[in-house]
């Protein structure tokens, strides 16, 4: 490959590179999500009155 | 009209009283930035030429008005001050063109010293730069008001401060050095009252929004 | 929001607009004469900047309606899409700074007008995330992020003049570059790869705001929850 080549490989990678890491930021936010939505599945299903204010 | 006129000018004169009473703020940027000029010329190399300091001269200046802004809305905020304001019945414009004229007339104090301070440690300035001045401290002023309250709703104060104000320095200094070194000083003039212009608007337009909820 | 039932098909739109561009960009468009291979970086660097301004525009033009309106969604709208901005316009200081090696044999290039206004921009973007940071939420927050978010549109055009200004009197090695002579099939290129850029930062940015509401509505969901 000639330096002019690698230089517009390296430009492409990096605009691909920003979308991947941007896709894994997304990713670990969804993870959080569903974490956060079964805790609060689960205070949903216990019978009212038993709810207690924890960490929030 | 002149109801506005005349809080605009009550507001001022209670800032340029309570320093007046108080001379901490303006004694305090008459000595930075005759240091920050002293400091210049231990940072410049011998051979430097007057283009040099006069880019120097406007960093200076910014930094110096910088120290002051940053102090603009301690008043209001010691005993919340800024609140008992905002309620009162006048235009929440009128506020931020009070303390914009009360922080040039600070920073032109200053002046009043620094500039021929600089004339005589460094090089003359010519008609078009003190133009410059006058049209970049409206530019400041105005501007860093605004910013300067914005700073004020943030946990971080000081420490904010320069980083909103210096992207939109830029453009202020880009025509103060072009005011002083450049041949056709007059282009650059005029874009400092373009920036002027469309800023000073801008800050007086929004002003209201930066201070009630 | 029923736009959200169409991100997905405007995600697929968006991925075979990219296929069509990079395509276009390497089979179809021809090499240019005087730089060389190089000169691809041109297909996405210029539109990944046109996209930035979209972004900061869109994030204005949200400030403006929240501070019209006190909806508080333009307060989400304005800073996801300034978020989007600031990505886009490290994208652009990035492969411009590559292209800038390409071309001229420097990684940096102060007569480079735009690279040195998206600098500005960057440090204007940048500070606009630590000023929200360091707010507490609520109104306040909203209006003043509004605020330096219109501050930002009227800079762009402001410091761009200032740039050219400086220019005249900084006298920064000369590089020059042409952009405009682009043959038919290069303009096609061109257009073809800003689409599909355009079309990535809308997918980029309502994936965002939905993660956005999601959080909103998980925290009042707890706060009813846990009240009871």
């Amino acid at each position: 490959m000639s330096s002019g080549e690698k230089y517009v490989a390296a430009a492409y990678a990096v605009v691909l590179l920003a979308v991947l890491v941007w896709v894994a930021i997304i990713a670990a936010k969804l993870v959080r999500l569903e974490r956060e939505t079964a805790e609060l599945a689960t205070l949903a299903r216990r019978p009212a009155g038993e709810r207690q204010s924890t960490d929030g | 009209m002149s109801a506005y006129a005349a809080d605009v000018a009550a507001l001022a004169r209670k800032d340029l009283r309570l320093e007046l009473r108080a001379k901490d703020t303006l004694p305090a940027m008459l000595l930075f930035v005759l240091a920050t000029l002293v400091v210049f010329h231990f940072a410049l190399p011998p051979d430097a030429g007057d283009d040099a300091a006069y880019g120097l001269l406007w960093v200076a200046l910014v930094f110096t008005a910088l120290l002051g802004l940053g102090r603009a809305w301690v008043p209001e905020r010691e005993g919340a001050a800024l609140d008992g304001l905002v309620l009162a019945p006048c235009d929440r414009s009128a506020i931020w063109l009070g303390k914009a004229l009360a922080t040039l007339a600070f920073l032109v104090a200053a002046e009043v010293v620094a500039l021929p301070a600089f004339a005589l440690f460094f090089a003359p300035l010519r008609g078009t730069a003190l133009l410059g001045v006058v049209l970049v401290d409206i530019g400041i002023c105005t501007v860093g008001s605004l910013v300067s309250a914005m700073a004020a709703s943030s946990r971080t104060r000081e420490l904010i401060l320069p980083l909103l104000f210096l992207p939109l320095a830029i453009p202020l200094i880009v025509g103060g050095v072009g005011s002083s070194i450049s041949p056709d000083g007059g282009k650059y003039l005029l874009f400092l009252a373009l920036y002027d212009g469309v800023f000073s608007i801008l800050s007086w337009a929004s002003f209201e929004y930066v201070v009630t909820e | 929001m029923s736009l959200n039932r169409n991100v997905a098909a405007i995600a697929v739109g968006a991925a075979g607009l990219m296929a069509l561009a990079l395509a276009m960009v390497f089979f179809v468009a021809p090499e240019d004469a005087d730089q060389g291979i190089s000169q691809k970086i041109f297909y996405f660097h210029v539109p990944i900047a046109l996209t930035a301004y979209a972004c900061f525009g869109t994030g204005a033009w949200k400030g403006l309606r929240l501070l019209w309106t006190g909806a508080e969604r333009y307060d989400l709208e304005s800073y996801t899409a300034i978020h989007q901005g600031t990505i886009f316009g490290a994208l652009t200081l990035l492969t411009g700074s590559i292209w800038a090696k390409a071309s001229w044999g420097v990684w940096w290039a102060w007569s480079s007008n735009q690279l040195v206004l998206f600098l500005v921009l960057f440090l204007f973007y940048c500070a606009y995330f630590m000023l929200r940071f360091s707010v507490e939420p609520g109104t306040r927050r909203a209006r003043v992020s509004a605020v330096y978010a219109l501050f930002g549109v009227a800079l762009i055009p402001i410091s761009f003049l200032a740039i050219r200004l400086a220019n005249d009197f900084i006298h920064p090695t000369v590089f020059t570059r042409h952009g405009a002579q682009m043959t038919g099939t290069m303009l096609a290129a061109f257009w073809v790869s800003w689409a599909a850029l355009l079309l990535l930062a809308f997918v980029m940015y309502r994936v965002e705001l939905i993660g956005k509401h999601i959080d909103a509505n998980l925290r009042d969901l707890r706060d009813i929850l846990t009240a009871r």
